[in-house]
């Protein structure tokens, strides 16, 4: 049984980790943040390039190195760990629609702009009235789109843009090159990521593989949403662990009090169980097995989960301090409702995880 | 990224597969067993035929008679055997718990003595720590051995002791020594269960069943030599059990209730409001939850078996497994009772079997969540062991016994 991350795959986690301890974290986080409208750190984003982190995934015939999810996994985990200002996320999990559902001409049109960071791609379902990533209701019509995509993360400054759009078969992606379309910069709860407003008014747009593709597409992307989850999650448990153990009330340290390494301790549960189901995700991707879809529901949820859980309670731990504005908890927190916009809402995720499981048990009869 | 075994790991498991088809052939159903004798009989036979063929104490040193292998091995059997509903439970504590201890602890003649009885099958053990008022405060313990020469007087009382009305021997933790702190005065020693002054009374769960039992001890003697490990040592070779413990309540037990169940419950039933249960959005939430609590452990447990599988030490995620698993239990039976309506409330001749079953999981969960470690001590071992927590406030820890509030 070898159920675990390659030694590869853990070393580049490594290397990202070691990087953005240096280059990213909620100080960095908060420098973009007074920046008013925030913008990414453009000097980051050509040193993650350097090293490669974009280009892991892409095929070698476009300029990658050709590894698979796992390396994406551990970058995006990194990612959600140091609240990295960077949109390295958003561009993994576009090249990921395109690895599994480009044609040869699409890939090598865009990917290798990918791999060496001068383009940046991001993914785009959400739209007013959408409550979850299959029922949008933009409607491609003669090669174009019309209507608009709100919020999108890290699209201002972005050049490729995955839309889900509805077909003749339900939704699928298109690929919208962004130098024909407008980008308006959006506000929202989340202070760090930059978010878009997608204006599309008769904008070129190519189909990018079939409805099942997109369908392929959803269950890899709450796999590697998963990873950044759970990279957040460690970071907001590991902080508030720490406060535990040095502030006092009552003449000792809050973290004896049972009422408090409790929380810490159901923090770590929910943690431990999204890592098992989200590892399961990468291991059925790897494998192309028939589990993937109720493991990247069940790695979804259980990391919405964890982070909600864990982001809130870590608040509560620090008391009043941490409902400041100074305190690093509310990147945390906000962090939790960006990671439910970011792929729709837990309940639908949990009820496709059901349906995952009565497809499989029909399958069984 | 695979979950298959390595070719020597597959090797073992098809030589355990076919021998497991060749004698386990009775147990291929649950088997019901009308008295205690039966149930002891069947397990003692199954026991020497396992011992027989080198499947026993596989991952012990061989000079305590056991197979000398890996951990690995041992899972690997315990998966096969675990597909036939074979008698192992009557050895599980001993084995799994007490004989470790013996041969850890104890010296040579005594090891000789009591270790090959006990791996054949021919004597139970059970484990005596918990009392009255020592259960998560095991350290606690009132029950006292007094020296008399060669030999030690036990007088206290034991409670929630599995199988001691079927056992021959059991270990035991005293307090030797009162006017040491708690942790300090005690000693871990074997004693014989059929020996005058020990009273055996069974306790009746409120599930129903009585698996286990208070013990009484009344001035029995035991000779210095049955002492395991050093006086005043008890509290660490209890550990040393309790490690053993905390391995063995782990994940789910066997044709327990889980999110199939309720899926099933839901389609033969209405919601509340009305329209097919299956269709309705709490039942359908709670079908993922616990599909996501119980397939998080069974998943998690296999990361901690790629560890071992690689000659590695497993992390420390596997101590959330009794935690979650316990009270997802209770969680899923009483969803789905209520769901059931009157059904799910009638019981005995008038029960539906599958309702019968989420009943007995119902009431069983509720002592799963004690047994082993309470949800209450696990959470702490999780703050302090894996995230570095303080530990709890202990106001009588380096108060002498008999000057404390418990004693």
């Amino acid at each position: 049984m070898n159920f675990d991350f390659s030694d590869e795959a853990k070393a580049l986690g490594e290397q990202a980790r070691k990087l953005f301890a240096d280059r990213a974290g909620p100080a960095k986080a908060r420098a973009a943040m007074a920046a008013g409208a925030p913008d990414f750190d453009a000097a980051l984003w050509r040193e993650i390039a350097d090293l490669g982190w974009t280009a892991a995934r892409v095929p070698e015939v476009h300029g990658g190195l050709g590894l698979g999810c796992e390396e994406t996994a551990q970058l995006a985990e990194a990612a959600g760990q140091f609240l990295a200002v960077v949109p390295l996320v958003s561009t993994l999990l576009a090249t990921e629609a395109l690895v599994i559902a480009g044609t040869p001409e699409q890939q090598a049109k865009w990917l290798p702009g990918i791999a060496s960071g001068d383009i940046i791609a991001v993914p785009a379902w959400n739209e007013p009235g959408a409550v979850n990533p299959a029922t949008v209701a933009i409607a491609a019509s003669g090669g174009t789109l019309t209507g608009s995509k709100a919020p999108v993360p890290d699209l201002p400054g972005a050049h490729l843009a995955v839309v889900a759009a509805a077909g003749p078969d339900g939704a699928s992606l298109w690929l919208v090159d962004l130098a024909h379309a407008k980008v308006e910069t959006v506000e929202t709860l989340d202070l760090v990521r930059r978010h878009g407003r997608l204006v599309l008014d008769g904008t070129p747009a190519e189909p990018l593989g079939t409805a099942a593709d997109y369908q392929n597409w959803l269950d890899r992307a709450a796999v590697i949403l998963a990873y950044e989850a759970i990279g957040t999650t460690g970071a907001a448990m590991a902080m508030t662990v720490e406060y535990a153990k040095t502030r006092v009330a009552f003449g000792q340290t809050i973290g004896r009090y049972q009422g408090v390494k409790h929380k810490c301790a159901d923090m770590y549960i929910k943690l431990e169980l999204a890592r098992a189901h989200a590892l399961h995700g990468l291991a059925m991707i790897g494998s192309d097995g028939a589990e993937l879809r109720q493991a990247a529901a069940a790695a979804r949820v259980a990391s919405l989960d964890a982070l909600s859980y864990t982001a809130e309670e870590a608040v509560q731990l620090h008391g009043g301090i941490g409902f400041t504005w100074e305190s690093d908890c509310q990147f945390y927190y906000r962090r939790g409702r960006t990671a439910a916009a970011a792929l729709g809402p837990r309940g639908w995720w949990a009820d496709r995880l059901v349906r995952a499981l009565e497809q499989r048990n029909r399958a069984a009869a | 990224m695979d979950f298959n075994d390595s070719a020597a790991e597959a090797e073992f498991r098809s030589t355990v597969r076919a021998w497991m088809e060749a004698n386990a052939a009775d147990y291929r159903e649950p088997v019901t067993y009308p008295t205690l004798p039966d149930f002891i009989a069947h397990s003692k036979a199954w026991q020497a035929k396992k011992h027989a063929a080198g499947y026993t104490g596989i991952t012990w040193p061989k000079q305590f008679g056991g197979q000398g292998l890996g951990p690995m091995h041992s899972i690997i059997y315990s998966q096969e055997e675990s597909r036939f509903h074979t008698p192992s439970g009557l050895y599980s504590i001993g084995l799994g718990m007490c004989i470790p201890t013996v041969f850890s602890h104890g010296n040579p003649e005594v090891i000789q003595r009591y270790v090959p009885k006990a791996l054949v099958g021919d004597e139970v053990w059970c484990q005596l720590f918990s009392e009255p008022s020592a259960g998560s405060d095991l350290a606690g313990i009132r029950t006292k051995a007094v020296r008399d020469g060669d030999e030690w007087v036990i007088d206290g009382q034991k409670v929630w002791t599995s199988f001691a009305h079927a056992s021959d021997f059991g270990i035991v933790v005293c307090r030797t020594d009162p006017s040491k702190p708690k942790h300090k005065g005690l000693s871990m020693f074997i004693v014989d269960m059929k020996a005058p002054g020990v009273e055996v009374r069974g306790i009746r769960q409120m599930s129903g069943d009585s698996g286990f039992n208070e013990v009484f001890f009344t001035g029995v003697r035991v000779n210095d030599s049955h002492r395991l490990g050093a006086e005043g040592d008890g509290w660490k070779v209890a550990l040393t059990t309790l490690m053993h413990e905390r391995l063995a309540v782990g994940g789910k037990p066997r044709n327990a209730p889980g999110y199939e169940t309720l899926m099933k419950l839901a389609r033969t039933v209405e919601a509340p409001v009305g329209g097919p249960a299956i269709e309705a959005g709490d039942v359908r939430q709670k079908i993922a939850q616990t599909y996501i609590n119980d397939q998080g452990i069974k998943l998690t447990q296999m990361r901690a078996l790629s560890a071992l599988s690689k000659g590695q030490m497993p992390g420390p995620e596997q101590s959330i497994s009794k935690v979650v698993v316990a009270k997802t239990m209770q969680d899923l039976a009483s969803f789905a009772l209520d769901l059931a309506g009157g059904d799910g409330f009638l019981a005995g001749a008038d029960a539906d079997p599958e309702l019968a079953k989420l009943q007995g999981s119902y009431l069983g969960s509720a002592g799963l969540r004690i047994a082993g470690g309470t949800d209450e001590i696990l959470r702490n071992i999780i703050a302090e062991r894996v995230l570095g927590l303080p530990g709890d406030m202990r106001p009588d820890k380096d108060t002498p016994f008999n000057q404390s509030v418990t004693a």
